[in-house]
């Protein structure tokens, strides 16, 4: 057996090692409701915010907490607590995925993804209902 | 109907180039494949003349459609989805062309003008290779052509056509609006949508165009090997094609560190890699053509490495390949921030990966027993020995961040599952690529201290002697002095950091003695060094700084107390009141002032004072606000940096108070009972409950004390919710009202009496304009992040050293009449 050949083989298994352990610490996309069997574990919660609720942010006071309700596809809701300063454009977020922990009913979010109509323009329904609200 | 003040010529124009474009790329692909195939000299030639004819035609439609496209864009032609999707009359016209790239249609047409600009190139240069080469090339334009035309195909949708009209679009069918022949008069129609904030950045203009002619390039190696595997000439086309390799792997390293350079200026993203499926997608493809570079070099030194050379290629255009599947499909929605939403396009954009793959493999391991290859081993102390395995270093560096940035999207799309990237995404990748990185650096570093074929034990050894204990001093003294405290992920994850901080030093000096030892200085000859000392810049930039990134806005919890929890880490934000000099880590930081300038009023400055508390160094950073464009109340910022030789220091706003007019500020007296509503002008607030003397509270209180608070939520207009605990304190037979303020709404909210007979309580309320001005503000100071530009520059320009060099050897390779002459003669 060639030398190269004993180094590719040392090679893929490490690389093969590497990615079990990955495939390992994966983790998973939740609602409000399996967010809430798997308290304290770590998740990432897809939801949009809830405008019906109040969003709390005083900068003035503390520039890093804020909290609102997120309501996910099936309609359930969960008090969200970000410390962090609200997002530009936080109101208008299509769509979230939240990720965090729910601990003692509240979801504490560590960071999130928004996605934004002014963002992600290609997407249709956004464009159609720029254009339908103003006639 | 008949539309009133509709353009409708232009559209109709750029529909009929794009259907010419693909028409021209196809009758060229089918005329150069004929020229390749043909048998006779006048079959090659009259074929040929067709091919070039048609490509040429091809490359003026191509230039045509982009020129179309901005006109309408230029002119504001917003009946035109794309000028209405993605401009607006308020733009800075030097963000035109930021808004051609924001579509998925315009980066489609990046592309295909570079592969033109590549072709066009080829056809005069790439002599007898000319027909194979721009037959796949050729080809690559039919399928990029496909992807702007816009065409049914039975129910099936072939592209996006760029000059749909607004109306036309699928999902604006039976819009009221459209019933109105004057509807281009309606306010909504006579702006557009304008360009996302973010992409309004200088960078934005200039770094999609280097990177598309970065992914544009992979295909120039690509069609070579497969010209080579189709020809049956296997090996007489690595000198040729190494001169586009370099070319390729400098200009997609540059484009992709421009792209850093942006997501670094912007700070949106927090700082300059992420580990963004996106950003994954474009250096991977890198990784593979640098891999494949290494191989081609080996190859033409000593014969050894050309099978692996050809699938370094084959994968590294299929890389690109499924990068633009990645980011184009919709599949990384949840995962990137960068990523197109979903479209229907996935059925062409698969199609477009197995079209090039499927054949290309099939052709390479149809024919790798004929390919060339040497059975005798390598010496181990042989150069080409330790560039392969530093080539599949890379090969598999790219394979495992393919794998951690495609498993899961595409994993949950088979298999119908909802997994998602690790807690730490970022780790999960730098605890695997930090070892790469030490491999990396120290083959860099020794490999050009071995010799092709064999190295006498002895001349290695003395030679590499010197540049690797001056390595080890070096790099014990960043290590020892340079504050490395990267404590996040444990002592073994640190130990990782120096020994790679270790092995870019290596690469560094062991390159940088090389040009002078071993080049004897000759600059134009040392592309490889210099662009090994360039990388291994880039690796140690790119440790410290990212290592020793600090927090400078650290805030410890001492001004919340009205927090509902304190937390254990340090949080990002701090609030400046305006005027007061506040603690800001390592300096002093006052907000003096703010001022509104742009064409709108719609930028805000905000100027904040800096003072370094050791060496009193003063300077004074404007980062701002951006009102987003029309019909959105929202805004963006835009930080501001003060750039130094050995740090930056970055500043982004947050947050701020509201600018009010009504300063009118009389306090207002409301007589309420609990659970009674209060109105002001930004909305409306409930007291909800009054306690004497509650636990928990932060005023101090004595035994003889009484405390007596309201609890009242404040709801504003903008669904925005606060709380105020105004409160009566008697201490003894003295009292005083405890005032509190919401000073996001200018409210100040005061509890100044009790009736015990009716349950009533007295509230008073003020609002007062701009009560107290504060931003609230994140900084961050990166420290040598200019090590990084500095080594993107040198790796550039060694590429481009490497690439003249290269040139002019092929070049002199070619058998020209002068030099048959000479060999006559002798």
């Amino acid at each position: 057996m060639k030398k190269t050949h004993i180094v590719i083989l040392i090679f893929i298994a490490a690389a093969i090692a590497v990615l079990v352990s990955f495939t390992g610490n994966l983790t998973t996309y939740e609602t409000v409701a399996s967010a809430r069997q798997k308290e304290g574990k770590f998740v990432r919660l897809i939801a949009k915010v809830d405008k019906t609720r109040p969003i709390e942010y005083d900068p003035a006071k503390d520039p890093n907490y804020m909290s609102f309700t997120a309501i996910d596809t099936l309609g359930n809701t969960t008090k969200v607590i970000f410390r962090n300063s609200k997002p530009p454009d936080f109101e208008k977020s299509e769509r979230l995925v939240l990720n965090g922990k729910m601990q003692n009913g509240l979801f504490e979010c560590k960071d999130m993804l928004m996605k934004c109509p002014s963002k992600y323009k290609d997407d249709p329904n956004v464009m159609k209902k720029n254009l339908t609200i103003t006639d | 109907m008949n539309y009133i003040g509709e353009h409708i010529f232009p559209g109709q124009l750029g529909h009929f180039l794009t259907i010419l474009a693909f028409v021209a790329s196809l009758i060229a692909s089918i005329a150069y494949f004929k020229t390749t195939n043909a048998k006779t000299i006048d079959e090659t030639a009259s074929w040929k003349r067709l091919a070039r004819v048609a490509f040429m035609i091809e490359c003026f439609a191509v230039f045509a459609v982009f020129i179309t496209i901005f006109y309408i864009i230029s002119t504001h032609k917003f009946e035109y989805s794309y000028a209405w999707n993605h401009s607006s009359l308020a733009l800075n016209p030097g963000y035109l062309f930021a808004c051609i790239w924001e579509a998925q249609e315009g980066s489609f047409l990046l592309w295909t003008i570079w592969h033109c600009v590549l072709g066009l190139i080829l056809m005069f240069r790439a002599g007898k290779w000319e027909a194979p080469v721009m037959t796949v090339i050729s080809f690559a334009q039919v399928c990029l052509a496909t992807m702007i035309l816009g065409l049914y195909v039975g129910h099936a949708k072939l592209g996006i056509n760029p000059f749909m009209l607004v109306r036309q679009l699928e999902v604006m069918q039976n819009a009221p609006i459209f019933s109105r022949p004057d509807y281009l008069s309606i306010p909504m129609m006579r702006d557009g949508q304008g360009l996302n904030q973010l992409l309004q950045n200088y960078w934005m203009v200039i770094h999609p165009p280097v990177l598309f002619l970065g992914f544009a390039s992979t295909i120039v190696p690509f069609a070579y090997a497969i010209a080579g595997l189709w020809k049956k000439e296997y090996t007489g086309w690595t000198k040729a094609a190494l001169p586009w390799t370099l070319f390729s792997a400098g200009i997609l390293g540059l484009g992709i560190m421009m792209g850093a350079a942006w997501a670094y200026e912007s700070l949106t993203f927090g700082g300059f890699w992420a580990w963004d499926p996106v950003e994954n997608a474009s250096l991977v493809p890198w990784l593979v053509m640098v891999a494949g570079l290494h191989t081609l070099v080996v190859y033409n030194a000593t014969g050894h490495s050309l099978r692996a050379t050809y699938l370094f290629f084959i994968i590294s255009f299929f890389l690109v390949l499924f990068s633009t599947f990645l980011t184009r499909s919709g599949i990384l929605g949840d995962s990137s921030v960068h990523a197109f939403v979903e479209n229907d396009m996935n059925f062409q954009l698969i199609s477009l990966m197995a079209v090039f793959l499927v054949p290309s493999l099939i052709l390479f391991f149809s024919r790798y027993k004929a390919i060339p290859h040497i059975v005798k081993e390598e010496s181990s102390y042989s150069r080409e020995f330790w560039m392969f395995i530093g080539a599949l270093v890379l090969f598999l560096a790219a394979l495992v961040i393919s794998w951690q940035t495609s498993f899961t999207p595409i994993y949950n799309k088979l298999a119908g599952k909802s997994t998602a990237a690790p807690e730490d995404p970022e780790f999960a990748y730098n605890k695997i690529q930090v070892f790469v990185a030490v491999v990396l650096g120290i083959l860099t570093a020794i490999g050009q201290y071995l010799r092709y074929k064999d190295t006498p034990r002895a001349v290695f050894v003395k030679k590499v002697g010197i540049p690797t204990v001056v390595a080890l001093v070096l790099s014990l003294l960043i290590s020892l002095l340079g504050d490395i405290h990267y404590h996040k992920h444990g002592p073994g994850f640190l130990a990782a950091v120096h020994l790679a901080i270790f092995a870019s030093v290596y690469a560094i000096v062991a390159n940088a003695v090389y040009i002078w030892t071993g080049m004897n200085g000759k600059i134009k000859n040392a592309g490889g060094s210099v662009a090994h000392l360039g990388f291994g810049l880039m690796l140690l930039g790119i440790l410290i700084s990212s290592a020793n990134k600090d927090l400078l806005s650290k805030n410890n919890g001492i001004l919340l107390p009205f927090a509902p929890e304190s937390k254990q880490d340090p949080t990002e934000n701090l609030t400046l009141i305006k005027g007061m000099r506040t603690d800001m880590g390592k300096y002093w930081a006052t907000y003096q002032n703010k001022d509104s300038t742009g064409q709108h009023g719609n930028i805000t400055y905000f100027k904040i004072d800096f003072e370094n508390k050791k060496s009193g160094d003063k300077f004074t950073l404007y980062p701002n606000f951006i009102k987003a464009t029309k019909g959105q109340e929202g805004v963006s910022g835009n930080p501001d940096s003060r750039h130094y030789w050995d740090k930056d220091v970055f500043v982004s706003v947050s947050a701020t108070s509201f600018d009010n007019v009504n300063d009118t500020a009389q306090f207002r007296k409301y007589n309420v009972k609990l659970k009674d509503t209060v109105f002001y002008s930004g909305g409306y607030m409930i007291l909800n409950n009054v306690s004497i003397n509650p636990a928990g509270t932060k005023h101090h209180i004595n035994p003889s004390d009484t405390l007596i608070v309201a609890d009242i939520a404040v709801f504003s207009a903008d669904s925005m919710h606060y709380r105020a605990t105004p409160a009566i304190f008697w201490k003894g037979t003295d009292s005083r009202f405890i005032f509190d303020t919401v000073f996001a709404q200018n409210l100040s909210v005061g509890f100044t009496s009790v009736n015990k007979d009716t349950h009533a309580f007295e509230l008073q309320v003020k609002e007062s304009a701009a009560m107290v001005p504060y931003v609230a503000l994140k900084a961050y100071e990166f420290p040598h992040i200019n090590l990084l530009w500095l080594g993107t520059v040198i790796m550039v320009t060694g590429f481009g050293i490497g690439l003249r060099r290269r040139y002019m050897l092929a070049r002199s390779l070619k058998p020209s009449r002068h030099t048959a002459v000479v060999e006559n003669q002798s």
